[in-house]
């Protein structure tokens, strides 16, 4: 047993090491190429340039302020998205005609590329904050309340007949059945949205932005500055990861109980 | 003997797209109060339809059912339903929590009742952690915590062994006569059936009317245990037997 559980435990380590040694190769190659200038650091950048960009950004542009901008615009388009989902899903629930009714809408709408609904927004939204967090929006909603449809959807009868058999109300049915049932299909969903929700963001501020990660990269790449492209990158690379670890620990906790 | 329910003329059609099942037909009979009261029939013939219309879930039939008291009814379903997100406590606790009957008295209750059934150590642990057999005794126990007047359960000891079905249902069908409880219990074990029913209720084959109503009497009638001991016991169980093999 402790054999085992040794074993697994050196297993799992040596998982670790590989894969941070892929990392460090990988980011170790990429400067040695660039310092011998065999690659050119003005298309390609290098890790040392881009830590330099960051302190750069981190003394003199207030690196946290687009950090936060983007993050903020996320939560704000993540709970929104969270907020309607659920009541869609509610209503749809509820009304199994107007659920008939809307399921090609939601296919069609769920395969449309949103990127090309960008310059309809900033013409009906105008190009500020509020189109980037409507982007932010569109692109997970309707994932959201297919997802969360169908979990209320599959609610056991037995259980919805056993809490009639206590004279249970609609309410009761779903506080106390239908809600906690899908509480880790809804957490779950989360984790997914969090990213599409991140790249709906990136998208809205390349669509109009005045800061952010987005506009970062965007203006990078106009003025030609492939460090700081590649900065932005790398910045949002580690965003996009917190975001998701932090939802995983909501997640394993909702798993202990 | 006082008559708490009559049932006349019961009759229920389920209607999908595949077409439409007579579930039951025609079918009348009173309950009486305090008495056990078994149904017995082959499978799909339409047992649990009459239980669900007796509990109102089902308000779709044809027929009259008169209640002659204002009474609640506990309902005990053929599956468990157990919440899996919730400790076996708070499932045990949970039909008093629903009909707002929870208070110190009540949840002392019911917390004795999973002591007695030996889930003593249980209660914080969740359904996943549980035999079939407990499972359904928490199921059991979630109904009668809710001290209900007329007692409906749906085949409620099939997923127990041998041996703990003989004990649970002796202790079921004390608390039972402690409670002044009526019950209506839908079963397929004849020997179970003759030793704690007053009555038994014979269903034919889909769509189920009713076949035949047995009053069981037993000399020195006592736990069901021992009832199995009785003379007659034989007797009946051949004519139930007998009864129930024509059906197929
Ligand atoms: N909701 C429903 N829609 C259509 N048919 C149904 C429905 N519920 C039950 N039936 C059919 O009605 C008949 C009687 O069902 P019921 O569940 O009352 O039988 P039962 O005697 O309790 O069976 P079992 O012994 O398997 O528990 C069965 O043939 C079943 O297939
Ligand atoms: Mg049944």
């Amino acid at each position: 047993m402790s054999n085992y559980k040794s074993k697994y435990k050196k297993n799992k380590r040596n998982i670790f090491l590989i894969q941070i040694s892929i990392a460090s190769i990988f980011f170790l190659v990429w400067e040695i190429l660039a310092r011998c200038k065999i690659i050119n650091t003005f298309i390609t950048s290098s890790p040392s340039n881009i830590v330099e960009t960051i302190i750069n950004l981190y003394q003199n542009q207030n690196l946290f302020y687009h950090i936060w901008v983007t993050l903020s615009e996320t939560l704000i388009a993540f709970t929104l998205t969270l907020i309607i989902s659920i009541i869609i899903s509610i209503i749809l629930y509820k009304n199994d005609i107007i659920a008939k009714i809307m399921d090609p809408y939601l296919t069609m709408l769920n395969s449309l590329p949103k990127v090309a609904l960008g310059p309809i927004l900033i013409i009906w939204i105008g190009a500020n904050e509020k189109s980037i967090i409507t982007m932010g929006i569109l692109i997970t909603i309707i994932v959201s309340i297919q997802t969360i449809y169908n979990g209320f959807k599959s609610t056991s009868a037995t259980k919805i007949k056993l809490m009639r058999t206590f004279k249970a109300s609609d309410k009761d049915i779903f506080l106390k059945l239908i809600f906690p049932q899908n509480l880790r299909i809804i957490v779950s969903t989360l984790k997914i949205n969090t990213a599409l929700c991140l790249v709906g963001i990136i998208m809205g501020e390349f669509l109009t932005s005045k800061a952010g990660i987005g506009y970062l990269i965007l203006y990078g790449s106009q003025v030609f500055n492939l460090d700081l492209v590649m900065a932005g990158v790398l910045i949002l690379i580690i965003l996009s990861t917190l975001i998701y670890n932090f939802i995983r620990i909501i997640e394993k906790r909702l798993e202990k109980c | 003997m006082d008559t708490l329910v009559q049932i006349k003329n019961l009759s229920k059609t389920y209607e999908s797209i595949d077409g439409k099942v007579n579930a039951i037909k025609d079918v009348t009979f009173d309950i009486y109060k305090n008495e056990f009261l078994t149904i017995i029939g082959s499978s799909g013939c339409g047992k649990s339809t009459i239980l669900n219309i007796l509990d109102q879930l089902d308000k779709e039939y044809q027929g009259t059912i008169e209640f002659t008291e204002d009474i609640n009814i506990g309902y005990m379903l053929q599956e468990d339903a157990l919440f899996e997100w919730l400790t076996v406590e708070e499932n045990a606790l949970l039909g008093l929590k629903i009909l707002k009957k929870l208070n110190d008295e009540t949840r002392k209750y019911t917390i004795s009742l999973l002591d007695k059934y030996g889930l003593k150590d249980f209660k914080d642990k969740y359904p996943k952690s549980l035999s079939g057999g407990m499972r359904q005794r928490v199921a059991l126990i979630r109904t009668l915590a809710t001290k209900p007047k007329i007692l409906l359960m749906d085949e409620p000891f099939s997923a127990l062994d041998y041996q703990t079905r003989l004990q649970v249902s002796d202790d079921v069908y004390r608390i039972i006569k402690q409670e002044g409880m009526t019950v209506v219990m839908v079963s397929h074990d004849l020997a179970e059936s003759i030793s704690v029913s007053d009555r038994i209720i014979v269903l034919s084959k889909r769509p189920a009317t009713i076949k035949n109503i047995y009053k069981i009497e037993l000399s020195n009638k006592s736990t069901p245990i021992e009832n199995r001991k009785a003379k007659e016991f034989a007797y009946y169980y051949d004519i139930l037997w007998k009864d129930l093999d024509k059906n197929v």
